[in-house]
């Protein structure tokens, strides 16, 4: 009985090794998010005052606040979501539900999947063709939206057909075995399930747009305006392009005004995702309490 | 418990009961495969019909065809003719739903929705129409009444029905099924999740509801078909793995004086 000397074993050395070689790619992992997140908040955080948040910017946004830009990207995140949600859901239900198993559904899943994965730029040029020029829209908050929409829907498809997926076969027999018509039982048993799933995917999704530059460029956002937008055809300002000016066209610019409309932007993104959370968690804890 | 009242063979019926469900020279098909051939089964009102049969052998495709959740599987097809009271159910014209709200299903896993003991007993019901209420309290508590799970939940209407133990909620699915007022139960294998108490309060249940409702029950365990049917099917499965009816009788002929000698094989235990 030498347990002692088994902990030098090869075997228990090589178990080690692994277990070392496991926690140490964990640690990559985690710690650049966190010297990110830090540098943000450390070098950020003076800029952040009442007057930052609640202000429009002057001298090129050398001075001022970023008021505008924080509501810009507010109101383009519901727009986008607006947008991508209903479509993004009922795409889904269809596509798990009802469409047959066939050539043609498969080709569009897989249509789908790669639509995540199409640089942003070219949704921008998208965005601009279609939306912009063709059905007038102009440099818009709406063409923008929709822009984003278009973009987030790969995503927002996606993630509630695994939702949907997810919920039980059995769930659903039980409930066509009482008679429910197949929209009864997508609608009262597996959507109540997947709805937790949904709602994460999508807001994913919507801080993914959130933070997008490249294609706001082309179809709406403006550097610098005097005011809010006052209708979807307004042009807009937004966290992620405005953040990109100040950093690569005003010089001069104090190098904590930056620090502190990322720090914003991520507050931002931030708030979004710990209100899914919430939604998410109230939804289990109604399931099984 | 044993109930005498019919007399019924496959090849000649001769029956005090009226026929509830009949079956005549049904065929099922997934795809290429041949899940049942030329069934014939004539199924008793108001009484308890067990099929039994090795695994594979179709139990389950049969008592799924009897209120075409087949239906929900990518190529499947039937031939044959399939009649409840006399309306063959295989029609154009048939509304599916209107069907499954006659003929109900309990399923081999207790399936309860994840939503409170009442929205699960209420949900037949509210799907079916408006309704006050009032009348779907009593509803609920009649379903779960018939189902002999009333005293143990009328103080957690409210709870998940997932706290609920596996018995319980078996008890919850077969409350959920009455309330929506069917006439033909079918029950795929009820209790194979169940530990044995579960089981003979299921078994127990199924009596009382026999005088009220047509019941079809798929078992693997033939002394639960023993116990609880008034008849019983035998099916088995061809050389090509097809399903074949081998014989239909009263449950005390089939188990004492089978007339197959493959019957008696698989009750004596010699295969399957």
């Amino acid at each position: 009985m030498k347990i002692r000397a088994q902990l030098t074993s090869p075997r228990q050395l090589r178990q080690r090794i692994f277990f070392g070689l496991l926690i140490l790619a964990t640690i990559i992992v985690v710690v650049p998010v966190i010297f990110i997140i830090l540098q943000i908040v450390i070098s950020g955080s003076d800029t952040i005052s009442w007057e930052f948040l609640s202000q429009s910017p002057s001298e090129a946004g050398k001075a001022g606040g970023i008021f505008p830009a924080i509501v810009g990207t507010f109101y383009l995140m519901l727009g986008t979501l607006l947008f991508s949600l209903p479509i993004g859901v009922f795409a889904g239900i269809y596509l798990t539900e009802y469409a047959r198993d066939n050539w043609l559904t498969r080709l569009i899943n897989m249509a789908i999947m790669n639509l995540a994965g199409v640089p942003s730029i070219i949704y921008g040029l998208f965005g601009l063709g279609v939306f912009v020029l063709t059905f007038k829209f102009g440099m818009s908050l709406l063409a923008a939206s929709l822009t984003l929409a278009c973009q987030a829907l790969a995503m927002t498809i996606t993630t509630s057909r695994e939702a949907i997926l997810a919920v039980p076969k059995e769930h659903r027999e039980g409930s066509l075995a009482i008679g429910a018509t197949k929209w009864q039982t997508v609608r009262h048993v597996v959507l109540p399930q997947a709805r937790p799933g949904i709602i994460t995917g999508s807001v994913l999704a919507m801080s993914r747009a959130a933070g997008e530059t490249a294609p706001i460029l082309v179809v709406g956002a403006a550097f610098l305006l005097p005011g809010l937008p006052q209708s979807p055809l307004d042009q807009f300002m937004a966290l992620p392009y405005h953040l990109y000016t100040v950093a690569a066209h005003v010089p001069g610019i104090p190098e904590n005004t930056m620090w502190g409309v990322a720090l914003v932007l991520l507050m931002v993104v931030l708030s979004f995702n710990i209100v899914a959370t919430i939604i998410r968690l109230r939804a289990r804890r109604r399931r099984y309490g | 418990m044993m109930n005498t009242k019919y007399v019924l063979s496959n090849d000649k019926v001769s029956q005090y009961n009226k026929v509830k469900v009949r079956t005549e020279e049904v065929s099922l098909y997934y795809g290429n495969f041949q899940a049942l051939r030329d069934v014939t089964l004539n199924i008793p009102e108001c009484a308890i019909t067990a099929i039994i049969g090795p695994s594979g052998c179709g139990k389950s495709s049969f008592l799924r065809l009897l209120n075409r959740m087949n239906d929900l599987i990518a190529g499947a097809r039937v031939e044959g003719l399939v009649e409840i009271d006399g309306i063959p159910i295989y029609k154009r014209a048939i509304d599916v739903v209107e069907l499954r709200k006659r003929v109900g299903m309990v399923f081999q896993k207790p399936n309860p929705f994840p939503m409170s003991v009442f929205d699960n007993v209420a949900f037949g019901p509210r799907r079916h129409g408006k309704i006050s209420r009032g009348e779907l309290t009593d509803i609920v508590e009649q379903s779960l009444r018939q189902a002999a799970l009333w005293d143990e939940v009328k103080d957690k209407l409210n709870q998940s029905a997932l706290a609920l133990s596996g018995g319980q909620q078996q008890r919850l699915c077969i409350s959920r099924v009455l309330a929506v007022e069917p006439e033909v139960i079918l029950m795929d294998e009820p209790c194979s999740a169940l530990d044995p108490v579960a089981t003979l309060k299921i078994e127990d249940l199924m009596r009382i509801l026999a005088k009220k409702y047509t019941i079809v029950i798929v078992t693997h365990n033939m002394q639960q078909a023993a116990r609880v049917s008034d008849t019983a099917a035998f099916l088995m499965m061809e050389e090509d793995r097809a399903g074949v009816l081998v014989e239909h009788g009263p449950t005390s002929q089939l188990f004492t004086n089978p007339k197959d000698q493959r019957t008696e094989d698989y009750i004596t235990g010699r295969f399957g």
